[in-house]
């Protein structure tokens, strides 16, 4: 069943707030930074080295905390490597909306649910644990979503050849389990040490700088 | 420095208000945008109304919702879909229940008014998220369309058949989309109005209204 559980997490048909996010696709290519299967290329390995570890470490921390655990806490500090407040309401978004969906299918500690809209990756982990997954599932389906919504916004905005694009999506998965063990080994030293320091604390500028714009156009199609 | 962004706390489980929900759904250009305003105007002086929309691609149609909605801005939400509008309305309904929810708390509305983006024939809510649902059509889409079905033409609880003032015009028969909706729908009402006629809504009105009291009981 735990395979069934991780699967399901993993499925974009299981409604996680995720359809209406591009994740920053969607202002870089209205900034004519990205325009080809190439591009995507880029700009998924772009992620992987900065936005990937973060994500994936709170989510394997969330996998491995107890159900009274001090959840603000994590919380704040992965707010605290999130520097746009549109990117940190984004990730509010989809937290909220996962929470939301887990909350009936499995027990979600007390403390995230209080939370109201903790961010995104904490979610992921507390039903990756709820679900019977391990720390590497949860940080594994961390990138595997950073990357799929990337991907998916990418077919939708500029028509790229969805078959080419799920052949970028497998080439950079190879590094992206590389970062999801990372982030475990990580995440393991930061729950024995109860220290978010331990974790990854990257980002990228123009990602940061362009989800900001993003946020204050009047119409785009993705919500971020 | 930007500030910690707020972290509203989301009510219990599913919570149901006594607000009427109503989602509409149709084609683009069918009159979903005009049905919505026509609604806010008739309604919004006996009713509180808050509406929450996924069909704003461009500035003019947020504008068009705020000059002829008659509601203030802050009873009228939009939703970004991510190039997906159906998604929103039926698979993955949690962006719109975050914002009805919100409306909700705030507004403690009689009427919820959902607006789909455009889309196609398939296109329906999840009444997870909605009450009743309107499907908009319109008659210079052609005549065919009640006979080609999908589930907006035979499973919606009214199917509004807009622009019989174009029929003559572009040809369409309106006995023709009469009898194919009743052949489609069984006993699910229909009704063929033109929103651009005065009085236009008043049979929308009248079934709203009736959803209204029925819901209340």
């Amino acid at each position: 069943m735990t395979a069934l559980a991780v699967l399901l997490l993993a499925d974009s048909r299981l409604p996680n707030g995720g359809h209406a996010h591009s994740g920053g696709v969607e202002t870089t290519v209205a900034a004519g930074f990205l325009s080809t299967v190439d591009d995507l290329e880029l700009f998924l390995r772009g992620r992987l080295c900065t936005t990937a570890p973060v994500l994936a470490g709170f989510a394997a921390v969330a996998c491995l905390l107890d159900d009274d655990a001090d959840w603000r806490r994590w919380d704040r500090a992965l707010s605290a490597r999130i520097p746009s407040a549109a990117l940190r309401t984004a990730s509010r978004l989809q937290g909220g909306a996962l929470l939301r969906t887990v909350a009936g299918m499995w027990p979600v500690p007390a403390g995230l649910r209080q939370l109201g809209r903790p961010h995104q990756p904490l979610v992921l982990g507390a039903a990756t644990s709820a679900g019977g997954g391990s720390a590497l599932d949860a940080a594994g389906l961390a990138v595997h979503h950073l990357l799929g919504g990337a991907c998916s916004a990418a077919i939708r905005l500029l028509g790229l050849d969805p078959l080419a694009v799920a052949a970028v999506q497998a080439a950079v998965g190879g590094p992206g389990a590389e970062i999801a063990r990372q982030a475990v080994l990580a995440a393991e030293i930061a729950v024995t040490s109860d220290d978010p320091s331990a974790l990854a604390a990257v980002s990228a500028p123009l990602t940061e700088l362009l989800a900001a714009e993003h946020a204050q156009q009047e119409v785009t199609l993705f919500a971020s | 420095m930007h500030r910690e962004e707020t972290q509203t706390v989301l009510p219990a489980a599913r919570p149901r208000g006594r607000a009427l929900r109503i989602g509409i759904g149709g084609p683009v250009g069918g009159g979903k945008t005009a049905l919505v305003a026509a609604l806010c105007r008739a309604l919004s002086t006996e009713l509180s109304v808050v509406v929450v929309t996924n069909d704003i691609y461009t500035t003019e149609d947020a504008d068009f919702l705020r000059r002829n909605g008659v509601l203030a801005d802050e009873r009228i939400r939009a939703v970004r879909t991510g190039c997906c509008p159906h998604t929103a309305i039926r698979d993955d309904i949690t962006a719109n229940l975050d914002e009805v929810e919100e409306l909700e708390r705030l507004h403690d509305p009689d009427l919820v008014l959902v607006e789909s983006g455009g889309d196609n024939l398939t296109a329906t809510f999840s009444y997870g998220l909605i009450d009743r649902q309107i499907f908009v059509v319109d008659v210079a889409g052609g005549d065919k369309v009640p006979r080609k079905g999908g589930p907006g033409v035979t499973r919606s609880d009214l199917l509004v058949i807009n622009k019989i003032d174009l029929a003559e015009l572009v040809g369409a028969d309106l006995d023709v989309m009469r009898n194919d909706s009743a052949a489609q729908r069984g006993d699910r009402p229909t009704v063929l109005i033109s929103l651009r006629a005065e009085h236009g809504v008043a049979p929308v009105l009248d079934w709203v209204r009736r959803s209204l009291t029925a819901h209340r009981a």
